[in-house]
């Protein structure tokens, strides 16, 4: 009389364990580590013409988790001199999931004295925010931050 | 009514890097939200900011459905000289406001 309940003590760890581990695969799926959609590539590549970008100089302030997405504050700053023969000539702003991919560029000069740039903005949903600055050498520099929304922005019902 | 709010310090010493704070209000409606009807809200939104000091432009911005309503937008600028500082938004369905502020620089 031993066995029947033992083995289906088995079956149901196992199910049970089947389950948690199909429940946790969506999980992987929905958030690959560096998906870039087509959108967002094709929105920096008209911006930079094909030109490879760099990682660094620019540093992108924006919250890790946000409550409402309606209105993110989010500060760019690139650690680059503002001197006539070697600045930042304009800042670009991307998104990857909102509808369209650009969020501004800024468009700047040696008359700056500081590259950085503050505004607000829409978040549709968590997503990945990439920042590019041009230098007066040609150069292109990124930063990219996660973003984790909690009220999505721009597509939800109106009135 | 649209109106501005300009935050420029009113006097600054010759090379002092100067932060510039601008606010206009706007619904920038993105043109993706639907009435209850169904029908799409259409785009209104700010497309352009521009600052010029002296009649020379120093600052220019692109904005696009993503910049939140009531654009608020800060930069920064060196102190050169005594001046204006003048600030226009353009966007759809013909808007245009123009701002301006001046700074005395010792």
């Amino acid at each position: 009389m031993q066995q029947p309940p033992n083995s289906s003590r088995r079956q149901f760890l196992g199910l049970a364990g089947g389950a948690a581990v199909l429940g946790a695969l969506p999980v992987v799926i929905v958030r690959p580590a560096e998906a870039t959609p087509a959108m967002l590539a094709s929105a920096i590549q008209n911006v930079t013409g094909g030109a490879t970008v760099r990682t660094g100089k620019v540093k992108l302030d924006i919250p890790p988790l946000v409550e409402n997405g309606n209105t993110v504050p989010m500060t760019v700053s690139v650690a680059h001199p503002m001197a006539p023969e070697d600045h930042v000539r304009s800042i670009h702003v991307f998104n990857e999931k909102n509808p369209q991919p650009n969020i501004a560029n800024f468009h700047l000069g040696p008359h700056n004295g500081r590259a950085q740039v503050s505004a607000r903005i829409r978040l549709a949903d968590s997503q990945k925010i990439v920042a590019i600055a041009k230098l007066s050498d040609g150069s292109f520099w990124s930063a990219s931050v996660d973003v984790v929304v909690t009220l999505a922005a721009c597509t939800e019902e109106v009135i | 009514m649209a109106s501005a709010m300009i935050n420029v310090p009113a006097k600054a010493r010759r090379g002092d890097i100067i932060e510039i704070k601008t606010l206009m209000s706007h619904i920038m409606e993105p043109g993706y939200r639907h009435k209850a009807s169904g029908e799409v809200v259409p785009r209104d939104i700010i497309t352009s900011f521009t600052c010029r000091f002296n009649g020379n432009e120093i600052f220019r911005a692109d904005l696009f459905p993503a910049v939140a309503a009531n654009p608020f937008i800060t930069f920064f600028t060196t102190a050169t000289e005594s001046g204006k500082f003048e600030f226009e938004w353009i966007g759809d369905k013909g808007f245009s406001e123009t701002a301006s502020a001046s700074i005395s620089v010792e």
